[in-house]
């Protein structure tokens, strides 16, 4: 079967739903926040492989831009982590429960 | 060489490259979320650069070829670096193997079920695309688009680094007032 669109689409979903569980079960932040970059990269391989095989460059710019984002995020999510370690001393989202009720 | 560029234009190879990748991609973002053998986090990012790496590859096979270089050069380069600097700076220690909570488990399953489901009814609706893709996503005609019709968000974008780059000063400094 020649590969298209759907095969590229289905590892996009394989990868976000990956990224998805490793948010939710993992309990280091910094794993946690490792997956979040694997969903914006399933994120960006869905818009790419849809920017080529609707023959349309805009996804592509689209991904530019998420991938710049991307690198601004992770700058300041790391060091609101090291932060929250020189606080705490803890990188362990269950140790980090002041806010609860 | 002749026989060399059909066997490529006709598309076997790049079927089989794209399984190689796809396959290597889900393999290595298995083992950053759950490492049967290690739980450092130095592991995760080692096996996270991977998964970027074998994804540049499906980039190419997309023919994004500036994304795949892009990707590279930032993701596997600049961001993972920030990564491992912190692990290490940080002096994570192994995670140790805790229970699976209920309620995470249950949480997980009812979220990717919910994707699982939209996806699949978007994939039974969908029309599957152009049939013979020709699009090239060389750096020229990326270039061509992102300062003529996308000159305004390319700036608000620059704008957006400079304000991180002043947060993550803000932030990293020793005393925060």
């Amino acid at each position: 079967m020649h590969v298209g669109l759907h095969h590229y689409l289905f590892v996009s979903f394989m990868l976000f739903s990956l990224g998805l569980l490793g948010v939710i079960l993992r309990r280091n932040l910094i794993v946690m926040y490792m997956s979040l970059e694997l969903m914006l990269n399933a994120a960006n391989l869905a818009l790419v492989s849809f920017s080529r095989f609707n023959n349309k460059l805009d996804g592509q710019v689209l991904v530019f831009f998420i991938i710049t984002v991307a690198a601004a995020e992770v700058a300041v999510g790391l060091a609101l982590i090291v932060a929250l370690y020189r606080k705490r001393q803890s990188a362990h989202v269950e140790d980090l429960t002041s806010m609860k009720l | 060489m002749e026989a060399l560029n059909n066997l490529l234009a006709g598309g076997a190879v790049q079927d089989v490259l794209f399984y190689v990748f796809a396959a290597l991609t889900l393999l290595c973002a298995v083992l950053v979320i759950a490492n049967p053998f290690s739980r450092s986090p130095v592991n995760s990012a080692m096996f996270l650069v991977l998964t970027i790496i074998s994804m540049s590859g499906l980039f190419v096979l997309l023919h994004a070829f500036f994304l795949a270089a892009v990707q590279i050069l930032v993701y596997a380069g600049a961001v993972m670096v920030l990564f491992l600097f912190v692990i290490m700076l940080l002096d994570l220690k192994e995670e140790a193997r805790r229970k699976i909570k209920f309620f995470g488990f249950i949480a997980g399953i009812i979220a990717v079920g919910g994707i699982a489901s939209a996806f699949f009814k978007t994939l039974a609706t969908a029309k599957g695309g152009a049939a013979e893709p020709t699009l090239e996503g060389d750096t020229i005609s990326l270039g061509k688009l992102l300062f003529t019709q996308y000159t305004l968000p390319f700036e608000i974008v620059s704008v957006l680094l400079l304000v991180a780059m002043v947060g993550v000063i803000l932030l990293s400094k020793k005393k925060l007032e």
